[in-house]
């Protein structure tokens, strides 16, 4: 399995939350080596995994993965069949679900269709005996964060999906636990809201410690709340790593078509030959390409035209006395203010190709694809590249950049923010570029059918084996 | 929907009258005047009146309803104990024997149960009354509480004792806050179920009853080996009024709550 480079910022003083990097820090949950199979199924196949305090710790995978068992491990619900799950150190084995100070806030919410949503989630403060006044308070508190307070006296079936979903978390933080367990905790919830829960949890996280796991079928939701996020299949951990790392460098082709959308290239790598690095396209004018103009330095207002010094002189010499002063008025379209003019820079620059690494042998009669962050150790070997839609450019002219591809758009999704472009390459590879969307429809010039060169960097991508 | 045939009527009216005809004669007689029992000779409620000054009749009415009660309501705790472990036990070495015997007494002829009940009861020297009727009927009755009662807890979501596990219950406190609420109408309904199965049985009383303890159906039986009077046919008539509202409610109760509850139920579970 491909391993991706990813150093890790490992620099003490940094406010960073990173535990898992610190090896003086004691995991909160540790499994160790767990397996559990229900008969001969195998639904956690030796997992040995360490979950630190105050982490929002995010479950990815796809259905039947072994997600909820985990949880149920974790609440008390199912025993390991071998194996060891420690909670701050201490074997819980035996421990029973209600003594343990884990909440688990259920996929089928399990709310007390009896009790009305008060009780429902006063339900766990009153086991600790707590006194009335108390636990009126914080029902009320959780009540108020969840907005559920108009809803207080309704027994579960007279409320809504979402306003279910949000009792049954109510009820799971009421207790304040050190470690919650959410099985799906906002997926009935319409976008809005579930954000501003996502905030709220990441808010109340923060204030209280608790240690979150959570399990979502919505990677952006693991992306946004989650300072870790394990994608899962068949029982096995593929990778854990923060958002980032699991987005930017997935270390497998697995993880990479899990997370989000990707474009995957396959092809034979080659070790980069460094000298005959940069012309890879072998068309392209990288060299002769003019300096960008970057002249108009001056602290006036550059869109104001400003005679030079020889018409400066012919006007206030020969010119102005005869016919009067000249009234100023721009006559020509202002120039590019300074940031235009950065930007337009940062564009036209010679593109920087970084040494060493890759070039990927991908289709015949096209040249090589460079991948600079490849790992050498694939010389030879059969690889996939694997390219964010994002980190694709598309263009109907020939870009000036280390990796080109040409192709033929086929269908374009529009989705509002951005543009997705679906592009059929010569090969009959279908790829996805994705375009902000900063100009109005009419000023976009790529349509259906258009021949276009999709475009990226020689970093862009990520090398891996399958 | 199909036409309403011929056929259809004539065998639907067959099978209620054969089901129905004798009790309804039975309850007609009640009402005659006669002594004789087969000849009609006017309307009246006299036979109704005199039962009413029967002693021995109210008595044994009272010892039944005695009975019915304590036998019905220590089946339903027992049934629904073992209906509790036999569903949610989790799995023990010999749970699917379990569950199946827990059927057998349904289809054991009465007069095994009867007999082998009374050989107990001598066996152990226990003095044969009230309580041995009690203890028998409880046998009997409690099966169809633990069936009733287990049906219902197989259609219970698991998760909700968890739940209540989760967020610091004890099991005990599990069952009783949660799962008992939820049980709750089949529970009663089992407890009318074994009511009126401990009101009306003949055998297996007559088998395990003593001195100062005859049922009902016992005075009945032995009445009507006399000779059938109309009084028999007044409190026969009386008894078939009890046993139908109390089959009637039990089945309208388990009806009205399970169906209440699917609904909550299914609400409270995701509405995918
Ligand atoms: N009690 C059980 N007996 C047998 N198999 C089980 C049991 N519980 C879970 N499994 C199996 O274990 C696997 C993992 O189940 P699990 O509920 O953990 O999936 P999941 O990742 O939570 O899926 P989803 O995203 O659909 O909720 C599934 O294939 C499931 O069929
Ligand atoms: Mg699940």
């Amino acid at each position: 399995m491909a391993q991706s480079k990813v150093k890790p910022k490992q620099s003490p003083s940094t406010a960073a939350f990173e535990p898992w990097n610190d090896p003086n820090e004691k995991p909160l949950i540790q499994f160790k080596g767990v397996t559990k199979r229900f008969g001969d199924f195998t639904a956690i196949d030796n997992l040995t995994l360490d979950i630190f305090e105050r982490e929002f710790f995010a479950l990815l995978g796809p259905s039947g993965c072994g997600k909820t068992t985990m949880m149920r491990m974790l609440a008390g619900f199912e025993t390991p069949t071998e194996g060891q799950i420690l909670l701050s150190g201490r074997d819980i084995g035996d421990v029973p679900p209600n003594k343990r100070a884990v909440n688990m806030m259920f996929q089928s919410y399990a709310l007390f269709p009896h009790l009305s949503v008060w009780d429902n989630i006063a339900f766990g403060l009153r086991r600790e005996k707590r006194d009335k006044d108390s636990i009126a308070s914080r029902v009320d508190e959780m009540l108020r964060l969840t907005r559920l307070e108009k809803f207080a006296n309704r027994k579960p079936h007279q409320i809504s999906g979402g306003q279910r979903q949000r009792v049954a978390l109510a009820r799971s933080l009421a207790k304040a636990p050190k470690l919650l367990l959410l099985d799906e905790p906002l997926g009935a919830l319409d976008r809005k809201l579930r954000e501003e829960t996502q905030f709220e949890l990441m808010d109340i996280q923060e204030t209280t410690g608790t240690t979150f796991v959570i399990v979502t079928h919505d990677q952006e939701e693991a992306m946004t709340v989650a300072s870790r996020v394990a994608v899962m299949d068949e029982g096995k951990m593929v990778q854990v790593a923060t958002p980032q790392t699991i987005y930017e460098a997935p270390n497998s082709v697995y993880v990479a078509s899990f997370i989000g959308d990707v474009n995957l290239i396959r092809g034979t790598a080659n070790l980069r030959n460094v000298a005959t690095a940069a012309p890879a396209a072998p068309e392209s004018e990288s060299e002769t390409k003019p300096e960008p103009v970057t002249k108009i330095e001056t602290d006036e207002d550059p869109r104001k035209p400003q005679p030079n010094d020889y018409g400066k002189w012919l006007h206030d010499r020969l010119l102005a006395p005869i016919l009067g002063q000249r009234v100023d008025e721009p006559k020509a379209l202002p120039a590019p203010t300074k940031a235009e003019l950065a930007a337009a820079a940062e564009l036209q620059a010679p593109v920087d190709v970084p040494e060493g690494g890759l070039t990927i042998d991908w289709a015949e009669n096209t040249p090589a694809l460079i991948a600079a962050n490849g790992d050498p150790e694939f010389d030879g070997n059969e690889v996939v590249l694997a390219l964010r839609p994002e980190k694709m450019g598309i263009a109907k002219t020939k870009p000036d950049a280390p990796n080109v591809m040409r192709g033929k758009v086929i269908d374009i999704a529009y989705l509002g923010n951005i543009s997705t472009y679906h592009v059929e390459l010569k090969t009959g590879t279908m790829v996805k570029a994705q375009v902000a969307n900063t100009r109005r429809v009419s000023r976009r010039n790529i349509t259906w059918e258009d021949e276009v060169w999709v475009s990226f960097s020689a970093t862009a991508g990520v090398v891996l084996t399958e | 929907m199909r036409q309403f045939s011929w056929f259809n009527a004539t065998s639907l009216t067959l099978g209620f009258a054969f089901l129905y005809l004798p009790m309804i004669i039975l309850v007609i007689y009640s009402f005659n005047e006669s002594r004789l029992v087969t000849v009609w000779a006017g309307f009246s409620t006299k036979w109704y009146g005199e039962l009413l000054q029967n002693e021995e009749f109210l008595d044994a009415a009272w010892v039944t309803v005695k009975v019915a009660f304590f036998s019905s309501t220590l089946a339903t705790v027992l049934g629904t104990m073992a209906a509790q472990v036999l569903v949610r036990g989790g799995r023990f070495p010999g749970r699917t024997l379990f569950s199946g015997m827990i059927y057998a007494p349904l289809v054991m002829p009465e007069v095994i149960t009867g007999l082998s009940l009374l050989l107990l009861f001598i066996g152990i020297g226990l003095d044969r009354g009230v309580l041995t009727v009690v203890l028998a009927h409880t046998t009997f009755s409690m099966c169809f509480v633990s069936v009733v009662v287990s049906s219902r807890l197989t259609s219970f979501d698991r998760s909700l004792e968890e739940a209540a596990l989760d967020l610091g219950a004890s099991p005990f406190d599990a069952f009783r806050l949660v799962t008992l609420p939820i049980i709750a109408p089949a529970v009663i309904s089992s407890w009318l179920l074994a009511f009126t199965l401990s009101l009306d049985d003949l055998v297996i009383a007559s088998f395990t009853t003593g001195p100062g303890a005859t049922t009902l159906p016992i005075k009945v039986f032995s009445a009507v080996r006399l000779g059938v009077s109309p009084e028999i046919n007044a409190l026969s008539t009386i008894m078939i009024g009890i046993v139908t509202v109390g089959v009637i409610t039990a089945s309208l109760v388990s009806k009205r709550t399970a169906l209440q509850q699917a609904r909550a139920e299914q609400a409270a579970a995701r509405t995918a």
